[in-house]
């Protein structure tokens, strides 16, 4: 099992090298030339030519394409991804603590979301097709279906405006994560749980719940048995939900006003703050291999046969 | 001798669709005695040995009497039933290979088994687990319960759950083609497994296959099926000898064919005979 878990991860390596390149690559291949940017966001009235040609040595960018590439690398390796071209402060000092923010965030609905899905469709699974299991399906296709902006909005109408019980915004206490987190999670699970659920009846029909049962093994001892081997499908769903909800909360968090990434990345694409938008890219990437990561070795736990397969 | 085993009218038949699987079946098992279920695929012979258990889908319905020791089990709490299941009856199932869970080490269900019936730990399974296995010639038997299911073959598979039987000690044994997917060294072997278990348990056994050869080994009775109904049943030798149903007729036939062939292409070594 170690020695899956360091080969799992020295392949992860050479994938986060080349996403490096790529985003670097990207940026780069942008009409915008950066040295202008950073001009027009300093407001210098009249950019002439000799203005660009000492912005460019200041930024490096006379240097050549691969030389300020293996710059860049080694720096972000550093956690340094340069300044800020809006506001000239280091993009670290401004994205830490907004990614902190939707970390956070991201966690307590992740969290959630594997409760609820895990719950609701163990529960479908052993109800199927009874009344338990048809409501909580026809309210998750409801509750799915309606865009979160939407629900967000009933939801503060409801429990800040009305009832007065939650924070409309902001991210002070506690309570604050309570509207956003199921904003998030309700969306998720609703679709999750199905996954789960469908799993688990496939599992049911298998052999050894037969032998299981012909052994007079309990009905606990069963479905436990069914849900470990119904969870390999979704650990990987699960995993890779963490990094797409760091990348998604966008709509959530305009909504709750919450301080985090998806609110800076729509302000760094609109000021085309290069910077920022590169440390962002980077670091969502980085999430994506991460978890993909850990989901393959979750699975290897789960199931022996994976762990031969490298 | 007293019956031991008796099903009584046992109709089953498919809730949503409202097809009959079985129409009437009556059969008798003989106490330690052992009856061969015959037919075709489809014949009914799993669901049959499914609905003495009560094991069958839950879109399955049954009815009729299946008297266990006079006792009725179509009467049986799930519960009771639970409890029946593994001490006093237990299945062999056809596919050694997907009957354990594949995300555990083999021997976690063994341990669990045990427990849930002698309620011994893992210390104790183990120990009698070994014996069992050993005498069913599994060698290391400590090594093949920490592997997993994938790690094993069919035939060793098949040899854990009749050393299971072995500590369980029945009082009947219901083998679901328990051979049909080995080999045919594995299935003499497996053969040779279940000639010593009802010698050593004393147990009835219900013995699923549509290997003749093997059936007119192991069995004192047979019982031939075709589309869910019963269509002849006898001693093992006046079915082999002096059949009355023309499907049965066939049936040996078919298999006296088969031997005749194999018997040529090997140069008259007859092993399939056996």
């Amino acid at each position: 099992m170690y020695k899956y878990m360091i080969k799992r991860f020295l392949i992860s390596i050479p994938l986060l090298l080349i996403i490096s390149f790529l985003t670097f690559v990207l940026i780069h291949l942008s009409p915008l030339d950066p040295a202008e940017v950073v001009l027009q966001a300093q407001g210098v009235p009249v950019i002439t030519e000799e203005l660009m040609v000492q912005t460019k040595q200041e930024l490096g960018l006379d240097q050549p394409f691969l030389i300020r590439y293996l710059a860049w690398f080694a720096s972000c390796l550093q956690l340094d991804f340069g300044d800020s071209y809006v506001t000239g402060q280091p993009v670290w000092s401004l994205l830490a603590p907004a990614f902190l923010n939707t970390v956070k965030l991201t966690m307590v609905s992740a969290l959630l979301i594997i409760v609820l899905s895990i719950v609701l469709g163990v529960v479908c699974a052993l109800r199927e097709g009874k009344m338990t299991d048809k409501t909580v399906r026809g309210i998750s296709f409801f509750v799915t279906a309606m865009p979160s902006y939407a629900l967000a909005a009933i939801l503060i109408w409801l429990f800040s405006v009305k009832l007065d019980l939650l924070p409309t915004s902001g991210m002070n206490s506690l309570s604050s994560y309570i509207l956003p987190v199921i904003v998030i999670a309700v969306s998720y699970a609703g679709l999750y749980f199905r996954i789960i659920r469908s799993s688990m009846l496939n599992n049911l029909n298998e052999n050894y719940v037969m032998y299981g049962r012909a052994c007079g093994l309990p009905e606990h001892k069963i479905t436990k048995t069914i849900l470990r081997n119904s969870l390999q499908v979704a650990v990987s769903v699960f995993c890779m939900a963490v990094p797409i909800i760091l990348g998604s909360t966008v709509v959530v968090e305009n909504m709750f006003a919450w301080p985090g990434l998806g609110s800076l990345s729509v302000k760094s694409i609109l000021s085309r703050d290069f910077p920022m938008i590169q440390a962002y890219v980077l670091v969502l990437a980085t999430a994506f291999v991460l978890f993909n990561t850990v989901s393959d070795m979750i699975n290897a736990a789960i199931n022996p046969k994976l762990r031969e397969g490298l | 001798m007293p019956n031991f085993l008796e099903v009584n009218h046992l109709k089953v038949w498919d809730k949503s669709s409202g097809e009959v699987i079985l129409h009437d079946s009556s059969f008798k098992v003989n106490a330690e005695s052992c009856l061969a279920v015959v037919g075709e695929s489809g014949s009914g012979k799993s669901v049959t040995c499914r609905a003495i258990m009560r094991l069958n889908k839950p879109w399955v319905s049954q009815s009729g009497e299946i008297l266990l020791h006079g006792e009725n089990l179509s009467f049986l709490s799930d519960k009771e039933m639970r409890q029946k299941r593994g001490k006093t009856m237990y299945l062999i199932m056809q596919h050694g290979m997907s009957a354990f869970d594949p995300s555990t080490v083999v021997g976690v269900h063994l341990y669990e088994t045990l427990k849930q019936h002698f309620g011994w730990n893992k210390h104790e399974a183990a120990g009698h687990m070994s014996i069992a296995m050993k005498s069913v010639m599994l060698k290391e038997p400590m090594e093949i319960m920490n592997k997993y299911p994938h790690q094993l073959s069919g035939g060793m598979l098949q040899r854990i759950m009749i050393a299971l039987a072995l500590v369980l000690e029945p009082d009947l044994i219901i083998a679901d083609e328990p051979t049909t997917a080995l080999d045919t060294i594995s299935q003499y072997e497996v053969l040779e497994q279940f000639l010593q278990l009802r010698e050593r348990l004393g147990c009835s056994m219900i013995f699923v296959s549509h290997d003749l050869g093997m059936v007119r080994k192991l069995a004192d009775e047979v019982l031939v099926m075709k589309n869910g109904v019963i269509v002849e049943q006898g001693s093992t030798e006046s079915i082999f000898t002096a059949a009355k149903h023309e499907y049965t007729r066939y049936l040996v036939s078919t298999k006296q064919t088969l031997n005749d062939h194999f018997k040529s292409v090997m140069g008259g070594q007859g092993v399939a005979k056996r």
